[in-house]
């Protein structure tokens, strides 16, 4: 186990570094800050005051290097737009953002495994092809699109919900309804597989044959066994989860990481798009080494390397 | 003498359980004969939509930038106010939403397509020579592999656009870069599998250079799984690329893209829901459609593969 993890840790390291190299290199290798920092009809004088002023003259790999020494204390530089230090915008908008996400999480799991054991267990059947067909539209459903239809039905012409913001629960509702609905197609369909796996097995055989009910021999033994893939690819999910919860925020208005990203998109706030990439980034790494280690517990063949 | 009972019926279930397998196989090519049905609709469908959007010019009724602001948020044909000459109704400042969305889907065909060609060729190409040199170049490739799949592809979209600036060029750039990991991933596990087989063997045993074992051994091998994977990215691109522009970081407005007449129409949804609500349907149905054809095409070309 220990091995496991230090080899797990190491692998995460080396992505970090990764992903540091990368959104240093969107700014300074794709782009000039300088040239979107001032004005297009500024002097040569100034374009060059400037490059030394924020130490661009400096070969890259130095100014990578103060970049990132700077960026372990989560000093990423002062936005560029409203004077205070970008870690700290990121960081306020962190937790809308978490919410969001483990409420989207939440809602797909409501919907997926009920629907996935039920089209596991009902195979080759009408509800079986009804659960399938549903998660094929699901799939192709485009998430900023379902939200605008979301809001225009229950905000708009049933007036039930309120169409953006964020606050009470019912702020929660659409959101949450949006981003779960759009990682549900894919939950159930492993959910499906994974529990259509199971039952083949001997051990669900063993488990009729010693005469345990059937509910229990679906909960207790199959159950279980299929959860492992489901987590599994849940935790690589959760990158494209957090994605699909960037494009949530954007039609909901949610104050989250990724609204601020957008803004700071438009108003060519750099630090703080750095700084907001790099962050999220890092939970996603942080989410997968955890998960990682919970299905190594749960999995005692993943661990063992068999 | 327990045990033995105990035994005994574990035997007899197995043995009942042994009959349906052929059953079930029967199933399941009545299942991709099924899919297979479904899977030629919706490349008609598919058809149609490319067709429309090469024709456009002349399919379309009215000119998708001509403003009339008299006919301004007109409601489609059917309802209270719609006139027969702007069937889908009209947008904020009277242009035709029919024609304009004609005139959208030209951008998401031309987009997807060559966007996944880029990332097509990029991952194919990383991944041949992850799964074929392996080590020290295997493992930088699949790191870099990993660094990918662990950031949104939507944060890295946002964030190279916003350094590059919006435009349809750059869409396609990104994109197609951005998209390569799920390429790379796939060739290099099935070209490690395929190195070790008798005919690579065969090949080094005559005399025949790496190039050609890579491209004339490996690459036909593998020609089914990257067609399916393709086919189903081209989706998932015009799905980012909508995106895009519906932030207003993709296609630029007054052309018309799907996205951007979703994001347009957005500000409009409160009285007038089918400036946002068609365009949208347009993605939907373009994506559900090259989806099912993927699904189709995989059962046809490799019922066995695991993507």
């Amino acid at each position: 186990m220990r091995s496991y993890i230090s080899h797990q840790i190491f692998q995460l390291a080396v992505v970090v570094f990764g992903i540091s190299l990368l959104a240093f290199g969107i700014l300074h290798v794709l782009g000039d800050p300088v040239l979107l920092l001032l004005p297009q009809n500024a002097g040569k004088e100034e374009f060059e005051r400037y490059r030394r002023l924020l130490g661009l003259d400096q070969p890259i790999y130095v100014q990578y290097w103060k970049f990132v020494s700077r960026a372990v204390f989560g000093d990423f530089g002062k936005s560029w737009y409203a004077d205070t230090p970008a870690f700290q915008l990121v960081i306020e908008r962190m937790p809308p953002t978490i919410y969001l996400t483990l409420a989207g999480l939440l809602v797909a799991l409501l919907i997926s495994l009920p629907l996935g054991i039920l089209a596991a267990l009902k195979r080759h059947t009408w509800i079986d092809s009804v659960c399938t067909a549903v998660a094929v539209a699901g799939q192709a459903a485009p998430l900023f699109w379902l939200g605008i239809m979301l809001i225009i039905v229950f905000a708009v012409r049933l007036r039930m919900l309120p169409a953006s913001g964020y606050g009470t629960w019912q702020h929660f509702l659409l959101p949450s309804l949006c981003l779960g609905a759009a990682l549900a197609p894919i939950t159930m369909r492993l959910v499906r597989s994974g529990v259509i796996e199971v039952m083949n097995m001997e051990f669900i055989k063993t488990a009729r044959a010693k005469g345990v009910a059937e509910p229990m021999v679906v909960v207790k033994h199959a159950f279980r066994n299929a959860c492992i893939p489901v987590i599994t690819v849940l935790g690589l999910q959760f990158g494209q989860l957090l994605g699909g919860a960037i494009i949530t925020e954007t039609v909901f208005a949610w104050p989250g990481v990724a609204t601020l990203t957008v803004e700071s998109i438009r108003n060519q706030d750099f630090p703080v798009v750095q700084c907001a990439v790099i962050l999220l980034a890092l939970v996603i790494v942080v989410v997968n080494l955890v998960v990682d280690l919970l299905v190594a517990v749960i999995d005692p063949r993943i661990r063992t390397g068999a | 003498m327990k045990t033995a009972s105990a035994e005994n019926k574990v035997e007899l279930v197995t043995l009942r359980e042994t009959a349906p397998p052929a059953r079930k196989e029967e199933h399941g090519t009545l299942r991709r004969l099924a899919r297979l049905r479904w899977g030629l609709a919706a490349g008609g469908v598919l058809l149609l939509i490319v067709a429309s959007a090469v024709l456009a010019p002349w399919l379309s009724p009215h000119d998708p930038l001509a403003v009339n602001i008299r006919h301004r948020l007109a409601p489609p044909a059917w309802m209270e106010g719609g006139t027969a000459a702007h069937p889908l109704g009209t947008d904020q400042i009277g242009r035709d939403l029919l024609s304009r969305m004609i005139f959208g889907g030209r951008v998401s065909i031309v987009v997807g397509v060559t966007a996944v060609l880029l990332s097509t060729s990029i991952g194919v190409l990383l991944g041949l020579a992850a799964g074929y040199v392996g080590r020290r170049t295997d493992w930088t490739i699949m790191t870099l592999v990993n660094v990918m799949l662990t950031f949104p592809f939507v944060l890295l979209a946002l964030a190279v656009i916003s350094v590059l600036g919006p435009s349809l060029v750059n869409m396609i750039i990104v994109l197609g870069v951005a998209g390569w990991p799920i390429y790379a991933r796939v060739v290099r596990a099935e070209t490690m599998a395929i190195r070790e087989r008798e005919f690579v063997l065969a090949g080094r045993a005559l005399g025949m250079s790496h190039a050609r074992i890579v491209f004339r051994q490996i690459v036909p091998n593998l020609v089914s799984a990257i067609v399916v994977i393709a086919t189903l990215q081209v989706a998932q691109v015009i799905i980012l690329e909508s995106f895009l522009s519906f932030l207003g970081l993709g296609i630029q407005p007054p052309t018309p893209a799907w996205g951007n007449m979703l994001g347009e129409g957005r500000v409009y949804m409160l009285n007038s829901w089918w400036i946002a609500t068609f365009p949208g349907l347009a993605i939907f149905v373009t994506t559900l459609v090259i989806n099912l054809m993927g699904n189709a095409l995989r059962d046809w070309l490799d019922p066995h593969m695991k993507l």
